[in-house]
């Protein structure tokens, strides 16, 4: 690729053709702002938030659409820039209701911060404010349009990257807003839950149906006994929400400072990972063996759930009817461990931390429990247990670390791996070659399923049977794989991993604001490190998971598991 | 249900439709039901493969979809140049007071609906107004207000 020098705020910087000014700039650490842009799709140039001063040029820029040229001359801090910038930051304010004290993004919204960035304090364009019904209608997303400023970073997301399209611009003019059809609520639409329009929204138009409140209730109810389980995704991550760089495992730490907080028991979702690389192993070996319905496909991604309940019914049969590790964690909790403890299960109170707004919809599925009980009562994101955390006065990072509580602590790496896409796939394979060959693989570490890649595919050969699996991430990339298969191709698949958000539950929509893929790498890494540094890696070799079935499961796949860890599947009548 | 096989009818007239019939055929629905039912968007959508989000948004766009079906008494407001310059606003203004309804939108008891166009080519009477294919000239708000109040009195009359 062809290289030249351009030159911003006097520094000589190399550029790339056919790159915007945004990301030569980005290289070099200068940072301009921006509102609709979105890391790796096509520029949008809506805002002009990111507006640069060109030599030679009778008009300011748009960097993050505008192509760098060889000796370019630019200035991204220039008295008119700054001006510029300035008078579009008021303009979105005139008829933005200034709720900042009572806002879910209070002190961590771009607008917010831009304006105090740019030293805007008073309000110098005056529209009326705007009023428009909040959508609490959704199980997992809710929405306050009149905090929207109508970048639309959240339609693309739900169109370009998801295939979804719950959403999108309706009216014009100044009675723009986003919506969706009909303006109904989320809740009846086809919007699958991901959460992936929160985590790209600069304002709190978008947030969580936030449950911080009922788990705080829970905790200071006598008569309630509160067990929490934290998934994979979860250690590697709250780090970040405490000012810390991404990348580091917090594990120890976080199951400190939930006992402080007052969980009577601390759980490892990856636990039930575990126990769900036995019950899926054997689900795809019985489906090989009797010629049951192919690819399978995992079933562990929630708003995956309900995208092909809503958009391909006709492969909900393809689904492997194993419910969620969350779901059999919660499952096991309110039936073995009742018994094991002598409680009412009626009397505990499940909870649990994910990396994602679909699983808060996932636990109130109605197919999710028995005897009038949930299987999960609450569900927190990453960002509301730091909520959480912040509200108890707790900072994790100063606790010293504990190991979580038996009899669903124990994990094998290979669990903690779902929180990565490719990481099912990878635990899944290590398993069912195992249980298939009675051998253990001879490398554990498969590079193939591994990496930020929204695809990737390896035959493996297990026993006498070459194994076709494909592992995709982002809803997207789904889609496109399930046309191929719909079409008639893709006769050489067995086993399908999907996973809603790109990169996997690293990237997932309950995660810390804001789309730094750095950040998600560097989760990536330290789960891979955590795989390659810990004593037990399969999950057919965890302890906890074998007695399970020795005192109460029987064996995969038998009564019991049918009964508490498997679940269904229906077609959804939604307008798509 | 009826309508159901209407609007496959019209869809059916446009075989091979792509995305930029979506206007086309939104225009050829709401003229044979009056306005754009959520099955009609619905299987709009199916048919030209977009999700009903977008078309509800391009939809929505435009003035001249309705969502609603029209009232027993459709009153037309004229907001073209020659009818703003008489007063056509406060007219308007009067009318969404009376009815308590928004142009596009049809009341609840499904008695009035209400319309906002562009020019109805009628200048010369400006400001004007149309209920249910009849003309009003130089209509002032008091004027209409009247023409609603005679409809209402008609209808508990009817009652
Ligand atoms: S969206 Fe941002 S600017 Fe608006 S009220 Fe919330 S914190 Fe304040
Ligand atoms: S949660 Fe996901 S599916 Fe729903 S609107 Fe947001 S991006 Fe679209
Ligand atoms: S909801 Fe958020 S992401 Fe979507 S358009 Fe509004 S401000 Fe942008
Ligand atoms: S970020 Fe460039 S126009 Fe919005």
């Amino acid at each position: 690729m062809s290289t030249f020098t351009i030159e911003a705020n006097g520094q000589k910087l190399e550029a790339k053709k056919g790159e915007t000014i945004l990301s030569t700039l980005k290289r070099a650490n200068i940072k301009v702002p921006t509102l609709c842009h979105i890391e790796g799709l096509p520029p949008a140039g809506a805002c002009r938030m990111c507006v640069v001063e060109v030599e030679g040029s009778p008009n300011l820029v748009p960097s993050c659409s505008f192509p760098v040229a060889e000796g370019m001359k630019i200035k991204t801090n220039s008295p008119q820039v700054i001006h510029t910038r300035r008078t579009i930051i008021e303009l979105l304010l005139a008829n933005h209701p200034d709720d900042c004290l009572y806002c879910v993004r209070g002190g961590n919204c771009d607008l917010q911060s831009l304006a105090r960035n740019h030293g805007v304090q008073v309000r110098r364009f005056r529209g009326a404010r705007n009023r428009r019904d909040k959508d609490i209608s959704g199980p997992s997303i809710q929405r306050e349009p009149d905090k929207c400023i109508l970048c639309g970073k959240c339609v693309r997301i739900c169109e370009e990257i998801q295939g979804v399209s719950a959403i999108d611009f309706l009216q014009r003019g100044s009675k723009s807003v986003v919506g969706t059809a009909f303006d109904k609520g989320l809740n009846v639409s086809s919007c699958i839950n991901c959460g992936q329009c929160i985590v790209v929204c600069p304002t709190g138009a978008l947030h969580e149906r936030s449950n911080v409140d009922d788990v705080l209730r829970a905790l200071n109810d006598p008569e309630s006994f509160v067990v929490v389980q934290h998934a994979p995704a979860v250690s590697v991550t709250i780090a970040e929400e405490f000012g810390m760089k991404p990348g580091a495992d917090m594990d120890g730490k976080m199951v400190a400072a939930l006992r402080r907080i007052g969980f009577k028991r601390v759980f490892d979702t990856s636990f039930t990972a575990d126990l769900t690389i036995m019950e899926e192993g054997s689900e795809l070996a019985h489906r090989v063996a009797t010629g049951g319905v192919l690819p399978m496909m995992t079933s562990c991604s929630p708003g995956w759930i309900k995208f092909v309940e809503t958009f391909y019914p006709e492969f909900t049969p393809n689904l492997s009817t194993c419910k969620s590790p969350q779901q059999m964690m919660g499952a096991i909790v309110k039936t073995y461990f009742a018994q094991r403890e002598g409680l009412d299960p009626k009397k505990i109170v499940s909870i649990s931390i994910m990396p994602c707004t679909a699983k808060k919809f996932e636990a109130s599925r109605p197919e999710m429990g028995r005897d009038y009980t949930q299987d999960v009562d609450y569900v927190l994101t990453t960002r509301e247990l730091a909520d959480l955390f912040r509200i108890a006065g707790l900072d994790p990072a100063t606790m010293e670390p504990e190991a979580p509580d038996t009899p669903f602590g124990e994990r094998s790496s290979a669990g903690k791996l779902f929180g990565a896409t490719g990481g099912v796939m990878e635990a899944a394979v290590r398993s069912v070659h195992f249980l298939l060959t009675g051998k253990e693989l001879e490398e554990l570490k498969i590079e193939d399923f591994r990496g930020m890649k929204g695809s990737k595919e390896l035959h493996v050969k297990v026993g006498d049977l070459n194994v076709g699996a494909v592992v995709v991430s982002s809803l997207g990339q789904a889609r496109r794989l399930l046309d191929e298969i719909k079409a008639g191709g893709r006769k050489d698949i067995h086993f399908i991993e999907v996973m809603t958000c790109p990169g996997g539950c690293i990237n997932g929509g309950g995660q810390p604001i804001g789309t730094d893929i750095e950040a998600v790498k560097a989760r990536m890494k330290a789960l891979y490190q955590i795989d390659r540094d810990a004593p037990l890696r399969v999950s057919h070799r965890n302890k906890w998971v074998q007695r399970l079935y020795d005192e109460f499961l029987g064996k995969p796949l038998g009564e019991k598991s049918h009964q508490l860890l498997h679940t269904h599947y229906h077609k959804r009548d939604v307008m798509v | 249900m009826e309508h159901a096989t209407n609007v496959e009818q019209v869809i059916k007239r446009f075989p091979k439709a792509g995305r930029d019939s979506l206007i086309p055929i939104l225009q050829a629905v709401q003229e044979e039901q009056g306005y754009l039912s959520e099955d009609a968007v619905v299987r709009i959508s199916r048919h030209l493969k977009i999700p009903t989000s977008k078309v509800y948004g391009v939809a929505t766009f435009y003035n001249q979809f309705r969502f609603q079906p029209k009232g027993k008494y459709h009153v037309v407001v004229c907001r073209g140049t020659a009818c703003h310059v008489k007063g056509s606003a406060k007219v308007l203004d009067m009318v969404t007071k009376a009815l308590k309804i928004e142009p596009g939108k049809t009341t609840r008891d499904k008695m009035f609906s209400l319309e906002v166009v562009a020019c109805m080519g009628a200048c010369g009477l400006a400001p004007v107004v149309n209920l249910n294919g009849e003309f009003y000239a130089k209509v002032t708000p008091m004027k209409l207000h009247r023409i609603i109040e005679e409809c209402r009195t008609k209808e508990r009359g009817n009652g």
